[in-house]
């Protein structure tokens, strides 16, 4: 085994050993199971964002759309349909797999800035409907009224419920389940393709790949991936808020993927637990918080434009 | 009911005439920078609040004159400090960056001068109707509606007839050609973003005449601004200015028989539109991509 191979393994038991370890070192360090739980479901969300932002090089400025679905999904169905947290998981996976799919047909003809605006104005048609369809989605309230409930395995009970550190556990499986998917992805012919569009977009089309196809394709798929973390954020909440289906919750996903590096397969998960940290903490002291945001905005595009992993790595070389 | 067709028509157009500023600025940006600029609506806000707080001091006319010229001025400083930097990187950066700068704008309004709405004193005459049986039509909206006709006329005039404005053009097609030729870009760039801003900080002292002024008021303005871009054909100001019209009469009309649909129609016909003429109604071929 080559040393390079080796330190990635290395990096990968490390990313693990503190993923699983979290609830235990997270409360002596002044967070709260909760925040790691939130960490975790962000990170995902990023992590999804980035698989079409990073990987294809196609920026939707919209996602928040597809979470938010995922979301209403997932409440619906533990609402109105069944007391069963795999099917409202499966419910909120399917319904913004289903709708990225639908736009994605038409969104996908357009590229750079454009490709981002209409991404940002298809995704405000969901806020819009979860706004003003009260009587289904409690409006501006959001949908309340609704609870996880625990795994029943037959056999025996999981309560993820009442008790926290069971949740974290049972959202990590679940965020393994969707990293797993997407590095398999990454790693076959069609991932590569991906990145081949991303780096050459001319040149792949003179090779005869249907570029358009591909992201369509690619862009389905983060859909999907992001109604997964919607729905598991459902679940940490009780709860599903318009707000996340707002652009400027789309604008916090896309920050936290530069923020760690989109050029980096875990960047968006160290973003997204920098920016939720940052945000929780910031919010707890000032009333202003919103400028330290945009301020932190700011300062990373001047001045970390390739995120902390880039950073890092670049200062290493 | 023709009273309140007339009634929500007259408010559409007067809405989409707002839409029209906004958008026509954001597209100017957008054309030749490529920068999708999210903080156009916190201009439009620092625009409102510079009229406000100086109006006890020159009037409204006074204010009307001077404050869209000092927005720009603050609009060609951000643009000199933060954007200038990110024009050779991706869209995706200065995309960040403005939409940073629009929480600022509208965290630092609220921190200056408080959450609460703040009325803006207009002249008394302008506040009262035109007619009896066309209450609802003041003379300040009439008003609104001059200036904005007026300032895009003489945008378009800039446009078509100044050197600046065939500069301009010229890039929106192919700026490094007009580099090549020897023309300062950069310099460009500013004065196009300052001319976009400049319709921004007029937009927001209109806005404040007829609405008051809030932090939030510019947020709202953002996203039909889009649509009308998307609508009208990204690359055509024209089709920005048709498509702004358009969607805002179309929402004023859904208002009358669906109230709940009036924000949500403008996305159904950006979608329609994209479905059957992915460019736009004024879009060119080939713009898009």
């Amino acid at each position: 085994m080559s040393t390079e191979q080796t330190r990635k393994l290395v990096v990968l038991a490390a990313i693990w050993i503190i993923l699983i370890s979290a609830p235990y070192w997270m409360v002596p360090l002044g967070g709260y199971t909760a925040l790691a739980t939130r960490v975790l479901v962000l990170g995902l969300a990023a992590m999804s964002l980035n698989f079409l932002l990073g990987f294809t090089g196609v920026l939707s400025f919209g996602h928040a759309a597809y979470f938010g679905l995922g979301a209403y999904g997932a409440g619906l169905t533990l609402k109105y349909l069944a007391a069963s947290t795999p099917l409202a998981l499966i419910a909120g996976i399917m319904l913004a797999g289903i709708c990225g799919a639908l736009l994605g047909m038409l969104i996908v003809r357009r590229r750079g800035v454009y490709f981002a605006m209409v991404t940002i104005a298809f995704g405000q048609v969901f806020y819009y409907i979860a706004f003003q369809w009260s009587s289904l989605t409690g409006g501006d309230d959001g949908l309340r009224g609704f609870s996880r409930q625990p795994l029943d395995f037959g056999a025996f009970k999981f309560d993820i419920l009442s008790n926290e550190k069971n949740f974290y556990f049972f959202v990590l499986f679940c965020f393994a389940l969707a990293l797993g998917i997407m590095g398999f992805i990454l790693r076959s012919p069609f991932g590569r393709t991906m990145i081949a569009i991303r780096e050459n977009e001319r040149r792949a089309r003179f090779l005869g790949i249907p570029v358009e196809r591909h992201i369509w394709i690619a862009f389905t798929l983060s859909c999907f991936f992001m109604g997964f973390a919607g729905a598991l954020y459902a679940l940490v909440n009780n709860f599903a808020d318009p707000r996340g289906l707002h652009y400027s919750q789309s604008g916090d996903f896309v920050m936290m993927a530069v923020m760690g590096g989109m050029r980096n397969f875990w960047g968006p998960l160290l973003g997204a637990a920098v920016f939720v940290v940052l945000q929780d903490y910031l919010s707890s002291v000032t009333v202003n918080w919103m400028s330290f945001v945009g301020l932190l905005f700011v300062l990373v595009v001047l001045f970390f434009p390739r995120g902390l992993l880039g950073f890092l790595q670049r200062s290493k070389a | 009911m023709t009273q309140l067709l007339l009634f929500n028509v007259t408010n559409g157009l007067i809405v989409g005439a707002f839409y029209v500023l906004m958008a026509l600025g954001l597209s100017l940006i957008l054309n030749l920078s490529n920068v999708i600029n999210f903080a156009h609506g916190g201009f439009l806000v620092i625009g409102g609040y510079i009229a406000y707080a100086i109006t006890p001091y020159i009037g409204f006319w006074g204010a009307l004159l001077v404050a869209p010229p000092l927005t720009a001025i603050i609009g060609l400083a951000v643009e000199r400090v933060l954007i200038r930097p990110l024009y050779g990187r991706d869209p995706l950066y200065s995309l960040l960056l403005t939409f940073g700068l629009a929480f600022i704008i509208e965290d630092g309004t609220r921190f200056i001068f408080g959450a609460q709405g703040k009325p803006m004193t207009i002249p008394a005459f302008l506040s009262q109707s035109v007619s009896n049986e066309l209450f609802f039509i003041t003379w300040y909206r009439l008003f609104m509606v001059a200036v904005v006709v007026v300032a895009v006329t003489l945008l378009f005039v800039l446009l078509r007839y100044t050197r600046l404005g065939i500069r301009i053009r010229a890039g929106t097609l192919d700026l490094e050609t007009v580099a090549a030729l020897g023309i300062n870009v950069q310099m460009l760039r500013s004065l196009n973003f300052a001319v976009g801003i400049y319709l921004a900080g007029l937009s927001g002292v209109l806005a404040a005449g007829q609405l008051g002024l809030e932090p939030t008021m510019g947020t709202g303005l953002l996203m039909p601004s889009f649509i009308a871009i998307i609508v009208g054909g990204i690359g055509s100001l024209p089709g920005t200015l048709a498509g702004g019209l358009l969607i805002g009469v179309a929402s004023g009309l859904t208002a009358v028989f669906f109230p709940a649909a009036s924000e949500a129609v403008i996305y159904v016909m950006m979608a329609v539109v994209l479905l059957i003429r992915p460019r736009g109604l004024f879009g060119e071929e080939g713009m898009m991509s």
